[in-house]
């Protein structure tokens, strides 16, 4: 074969690979037609998506246009990222607030809402002002609330407490008390779904709490390494060892799994005592083992406290809320803006929230959550979060996404007593 | 021009597919390695911080090791098991045919679903090992698990490489032996297994570089745990990549990924005279 021959399907094949790529590229196109509808992304949730999408129904019927998309929690944070900086970036995104979204609001992707807000009183002022903070940096605010406040709770099996004799711990001594109670009965003490690392990390974020108060943390978020350095840190590791090394968490807890259900069920079965969970723990188990809460054995209480340690017993930790921001460079702003200002306060948004089982971040909720399905337990969540005197939003969403992926590895080593407190401390503070 | 052979406009197809989604990307990713970037804006060049970087992380240094160990243990136990029960499953015997479509049923099986099954099967409270060993749970032996995992949903797939290769060996060379009074274990050794050499050294790339590449069942059985137990370079490169966001670094580790591989494979070529591809029977 001559060498000409090799020319023109050479050239050829080089002109098929870029057309592919820039039509790749080009289908981005007709969505940039501005006055289009207001493009809204959520998280997947089959129960909360449908109030969701009501509330877009009557922004429609009030002469707007949108529409929503959801995606499972990995896939959304994926999506997310490589979407907003490019034209099919949405209007308006789900996200937890705190450190998730400030890189977003640092890469100056997201819209600030203040002064919309300002505008709508009547809108600003139906949230909790904490949990409004929850989107809240450097005094702007950049995010509404939109789905209910989810605190963590330690969960606890009464029949099981009862048949030991047992009262739900108050302080931490009392917790380790219980830990040989139940071991010595055969009974796993705690149930931890130990192949997510963020289950550990609740743990870790009530222990230091407790035991060194909400501003170190505060800190590490700022500061990064000085505040990693604290001695309180390691302080508080170590007491979340003495819990380990007792045997807390018994021994199996590295292959149970949260999403299979496994640490659910050894509770509601009684082969667990406690369960230290985010509050929608309760419709999980409700879904799962429904005779289990309907016979009233599931109870639950506030983390315990330390004695001697500097954070208040009332504070909280978990997810403050879930907000919608706005991207910056949204062809819908004002249309987003009217969204979040019209139809997250509404009553029958809310009432439709309360309905599902969730807990709205509006104020002035209580009766409509005595007359709720599950009263007491919604009124006590409510309760616990308006008494709180802080509460923290998760460590892996508070900070940015690599330093939290590193912490989370280092912490699932902490727990299997690969790593001493003292090497968590350093390995997470030289990053 | 030859009139002979296919024009090389026949070739356009193939190499546009190359191009576009194996060159264009790994062009894409080794620009990558050399910046910074978390996903938001644009990449920023940042010299060779990310390669520094990998050759002080004692984290992929430990996944490079856990890799290997998972490549040569896949390698050990599927090739054995695979010939053996191929060569076995070539007889014609009717009992031999419904034992190997039973033998096969893993390979209807997706990756998730095999995944999920085994995580199921090995849970610590509801699985079938209650009281048992922690299979999942201790990091001193979930390396060893997911090798049996994955080996028993690779076997299958190999042994119908051995099946295929085994019944293509000419009956006449066995007739010869036996005549020569050859035993069983004889006839094996010395005319089954140097028939198949080709065979093993297919199965063995595939084996090999599957298993530096596998990424599926891992995610899904262990997610790299318990702690970083089973957290191989490929998972590193993902965990690094989609759940920090360092798309850099993560594409460091990419780079590192494929000239592994390909040294690999090229390297099982080489030594075992694969290239030559001179046929082991006489008259041909």
């Amino acid at each position: 074969m001559s060498r000409r021959s090799w020319v023109r399907p050479l050239i050829a094949m080089g002109l098929v690979a870029v057309t592919a790529v820039v039509s790749a590229c080009g289908t981005s196109g007709p969505g940039e037609t501005s006055g289009g509808a207001l493009k809204i992304w959520a998280l997947e949730d089959p129960v909360l998506n449908k109030i969701e999408q009501k509330s877009i129904d009557s922004f429609k019927a009030g002469g707007g246009n949108a529409s929503l998309e959801t995606f499972g929690n990995d896939p959304y944070k994926q999506r997310l990222r490589v979407a907003i900086g490019s034209p099919q970036a949405p209007d308006l995104f789900f996200n937890w607030g705190g450190g998730n979204l400030k890189e977003y609001v640092d890469a100056g992707k997201v819209a600030d809402l203040t002064a919309v807000l300002d505008e709508n009183k009547a809108a600003k002022d139906k949230f909790i002002p904490s949990v409004l903070d929850g989107a809240k940096l450097d005094g702007k605010n950049y995010g509404v609330p939109m789905r209910g406040m989810q605190p963590v709770l330690l969960f606890f099996n009464k029949k099981v407490f009862t048949e030991a004799g047992a009262q739900p711990p108050k302080t931490w001594d009392e917790l380790l008390t219980l830990v040989d109670t139940f071991k010595a009965k055969g009974i796993t003490p705690i149930a931890l779904a130990g192949t997510q690392a963020w289950t550990e990390l609740m743990w870790a974020e009530y222990v230091l709490d407790r035991f060194a108060g909400h501003e170190v943390f505060k800190n590490i978020r700022d500061k990064g390494p000085e505040g990693w350095k604290d001695p309180a840190v390691v302080g508080a590791m170590s007491k979340l060892k003495e819990l380990i090394d007792r045997g807390g968490f018994g021994n199996a807890f590295a292959s149970v799994g949260y999403d299979a259900g496994g640490a659910s069920t050894i509770l509601a079965q009684g082969k667990a005592a406690m369960h230290l969970m985010g509050s929608w723990e309760y419709t999980n188990q409700l879904d799962q083992s429904p005779d289990f809460v309907k016979n009233g054995d599931l109870g639950w209480i506030e983390f315990p406290s330390i004695p001697g340690g500097k954070g208040d017993p009332s504070n909280l930790v978990g997810n403050v809320s879930n907000f919608y921001s706005a991207t910056a460079d949204s062809k819908n702003l004002d249309a987003a803006k009217k969204f979040v200002t019209t139809t997250l306060h509404e009553d029958s948004y809310i009432e439709a929230l309360i309905e599902a089982g969730d807990v709205p971040p509006v104020v002035g909720a209580e009766e409509k959550l005595k007359k709720s399905a599950h009263p007491d337990y919604a009124s006590d969540i409510y309760k616990m979060v308006l008494d709180s005197k802080n509460f923290q939003l998760s460590w892996d969403q508070d900070l940015p996404a690599d330093k939290a992926t590193f912490m989370l590895t280092q912490l699932q080593e902490f727990f299997l007593g690969k790593v001493s407190p003292q090497q968590f401390v350093d390995a997470v503070a030289a990053r | 021009m030859s009139s002979q052979r296919p024009s090389a406009w026949y070739a356009v197809p193939a190499f546009a597919f190359f191009a576009l989604f194996a060159a264009l990307p790994m062009i894409l990713v080794i620009y990558l390695s050399f910046t910074a970037w978390d996903g938001l804006g644009t990449p920023q060049l940042n010299g060779g911080e990310n390669w520094s970087r990998l050759l002080d992380d004692s984290e992929a240094r430990a996944s490079v090791w856990r890799t290997l160990l998972l490549m040569v243990m896949s390698w050990l136990v599927q090739t054995p098991i695979a010939l053996l029960v191929g060569v076995w499953a070539a007889g014609k015997q009717r009992s031999r045919a419904v034992l190997s479509s039973i033998f096969f049923l893993p390979l209807l099986l997706s990756t998730a679903a095999i995944a999920l099954l085994w995580q199921a099967l090995l849970e610590p409270n509801f699985g079938a090992f209650v009281g048992g060993p922690l299979f999942l749970g201790d990091p001193d032996i979930a390396l060893y698990t997911v090798v049996l995992v994955i080996s028993w949903q690779f076997i299958p797939f190999h042994t119908l490489l051995y099946q295929g290769a085994a019944r293509a060996v000419p009956p006449s060379l066995y007739e010869a032996a036996t005549l020569d009074g050859a035993t069983r274990v004889g006839k094996f050794l010395h005319i089954t297994l140097p028939q198949l050499r080709y065979t093993i050294v297919t199965s063995s790339v595939l084996m090999l570089v599957g298993s530096l590449t596998t990424f599926d069942t891992v995610l899904i059985l262990t997610n790299g745990g318990p702690g970083t137990a089973t957290r191989i370079l490929p998972l590193h490169m993902y965990i690094t990549g989609f759940s920090g966001f360092e798309m850099g670094y993560a594409s460091a580790i990419a780079v590192v990924l494929v000239v592994l591989g390909t040294a690999l494979s090229i390297a099982v070529m080489r030594w075992s005279g694969f290239r030559s591809m001179s046929s082991q029977q006489e008259g041909s």
